[in-house]
């Protein structure tokens, strides 16, 4: 069974995120990059099959210019046997990133697709769902367990009110939560391993598709600050604030 | 303009959350309709005609939409689109579940999670866990877009709107329900509750997440936790508050024993008074609570609980 791994180039999680000063985006220059954290559980989780003789091949694919294909050979080192590379310089919609998925889908022919729930960037939550409208194929979101069995697979979904497992006939989409795994850390050896895999580099204008953006940003502003109230010396003093000043509680 | 809005309930009951939905799209301005897509629904349906500003509900009880599959759900919000120009539902799980899937089968993009209203067609978002505030333009001639709830107002229910009941059903056939594993609690949810107390990693354990349950029954509160919380296995993801967990804005949201990291902030900075109480002066919540207290959360938790 292949499976196939879409992830994304993102600012580091522990990066603070500053706003351009003329209110356009956000500046990311000279800022420390990484795997969107929920891609790195996918690619975890596809290893791990692997691992465990379901997963034949782990192929990781990103969407990006050349300095994406860093996050491609992390992945590699993690365990993935080969990746793909769509070259463009554009930053593209989540709904042409489905499309442009939804094509290495057809030609690859997963059995299972894992992805991030959201990017910590752009916090979209989409992309995963697009691809499996567009492929016509069912879904197990925001997944905490993922267990294939036969031509099948168990999707442990985390809800609202808390789980939800859902049977999804495959080739199916899974995206991943925070608790469906811990992400190792590549070891040296297989970072120089990594190096030899092959990765395929493929121009986006090779895939015929029109990618015309459907949004427009019109600005990036930082969030309204909050101001640091004060601090009481005693919980009679807070309740009394509650009370009589904040007037929340009776 | 018509607005298709899918009410999020769970066949018994229409979720609050469903009347600030509904608040957006009033924001939009247009005729409101609202989709009750179920099995045995009918009290939700019930509920869902008394939204103020609503003047149709739309009603599809099929066992296909029982628990609200992806699958079977965005076939019947899609071929009901060609009505109208903005569909929206709330940006809970299950919306953020089946809504991309709508846009993408309608060739259009999403806006997602959105906390204001600009225009018809543009929209105001957080992004980068909240540390950014976006203003998106849709340049399709449909607007695909999910509600963060905490940015609008619950409107009233105390109106009237015509019930069309729907035949067709959607279903996919791809995926079925196995089972689901809910969290039972007498205490209100974490979405819709007005007074919120949250542990951190302070708590040190999950036993000790007791100590908040004093509180929370005198103040009807709900219990939360911070991501640190839960990865430490103290308790379960579903009382995650946090941009990947729940976003919240209660009335009085009460931090214990939290630092208050970027992404803890971002799912309750909106709170309308937020409490501190950490042992570190230096903790970065003391930036952002309008009410601090230095002190060890055991002794200062048994001492609020009695002196509420």
């Amino acid at each position: 069974m292949k499976v196939l791994v879409p992830i994304k180039r993102v600012i580091d999680y522990n990066v603070k995120v500053r706003v351009k000063a003329d209110n356009s985006d956000v500046d990311l220059a000279n800022t420390k990059m990484a795997i969107n954290p929920f891609c790195e559980i996918a690619v975890e989780e596809a290893v791990r099959l692997k691992e465990a003789g379901t997963a034949t091949e782990v192929i990781v694919v990103s969407i990006g210019d050349k300095s994406c294909q860093e996050q491609l050979r992390t992945a590699l080192a993690l365990g993935a046997d080969r990746a793909i590379q769509i070259d463009t310089a554009d930053s593209l919609d989540a709904l042409n990133i489905a499309k442009l998925l939804q094509k290495i889908v057809e030609e690859e022919q997963p059995q299972l697709v894992i992805l991030g729930k959201q990017s910590i960037d752009s916090d979209n939550n989409q992309t995963g769902q697009m691809l499996a409208a567009l492929t016509g194929l069912p879904q197990g979101t925001f997944a905490s367990e993922v267990k294939v069995e036969g031509d099948k697979v168990n999707v442990t979904r985390e809800v609202d009110g808390g789980l939800q497992t859902v049977a999804l006939n495959l080739p199916a989409i899974v995206t991943t939560d925070l608790r469906l795994n811990e992400p190792r850390y590549a070891s040296l050896p297989n970072i120089m391993k990594a190096k030899r895999k092959p990765l395929a580099v493929k121009p986006v204008a090779d895939f015929g598709l029109d990618l015309t953006a459907r949004t427009k940003l019109v600005k990036v502003t930082p969030p309204a600050q909050r101001q640091a109230g004060i601090v009481v010396e005693s919980v009679d003093e807070l309740v009394e604030k509650l009370k009589n000043e904040a007037k929340v509680i009776s | 303009m018509s607005i298709l809005v899918i009410a999020e309930h769970d066949n018994a009951t229409l979720k609050a959350e469903t009347l600030k939905t509904v608040a957006a799209a009033q924001k939009i301005g247009g005729d409101v309709t609202l989709l009750v897509a179920g099995f045995n629904c009918q009290n939700a349906v019930d509920a869902a005609a008394k939204v103020n500003g609503v003047s149709k509900v739309l009603v599809a009880d099929n066992a296909a939409y029982e628990h609200q599959l992806a699958e079977n759900v965005s076939l019947l919000v899609t071929e009901l689109a060609g009505d109208y120009e903005h569909i929206l539902a709330t940006a809970l799980t299950t919306g953020k579940n089946f809504m991309p899937r709508v846009a993408a089968l309608l060739d259009v993009a999403q806006i997602s999670d959105i906390i204001d209203v600009e225009s018809s067609d543009t929209f105001v978002r957080p992004i980068y866990a909240g540390n950014a505030i976006a203003t998106v333009q849709s340049l399709d001639s449909k607007k695909v877009i999910t509600v963060r709830t905490t940015g609008f107002d619950a409107v009233a229910t105390d109106g009237n709107a015509e019930v069309v009941n729907l035949d067709t059903v959607t279903d996919a056939g791809t995926s079925s329900h196995v089972s689901d594993e809910l969290t039972v609690s007498e205490r209100p949810d974490l979405g819709a509750a007005g007074v919120v107390i949250s542990g951190g990693r302070g708590m040190q354990n999950g036993d000790n997440f007791k100590l908040l349950d004093g509180i929370a029954d005198k103040l009807g509160a709900a219990i939360g936790a911070s991501r640190a919380a839960v990865d430490a296995g103290f308790v379960p993801n579903d009382m995650q508050v946090g941009q990947t967990g729940k976003i919240v804005a209660p009335d009085l949201y009460i931090a214990v024993g939290i630092s208050g990291a970027i992404q803890h902030l971002a799912g309750m900075k909106d709170s309308k008074v937020i409490v501190a109480i950490n042992k570190d002066p230096e903790a970065p919540i003391f930036q952002v609570a309008d009410y601090g207290i230095v002190a060890d959360l055991f002794d200062a938790l048994p001492e609020l609980e009695g002196k509420l």
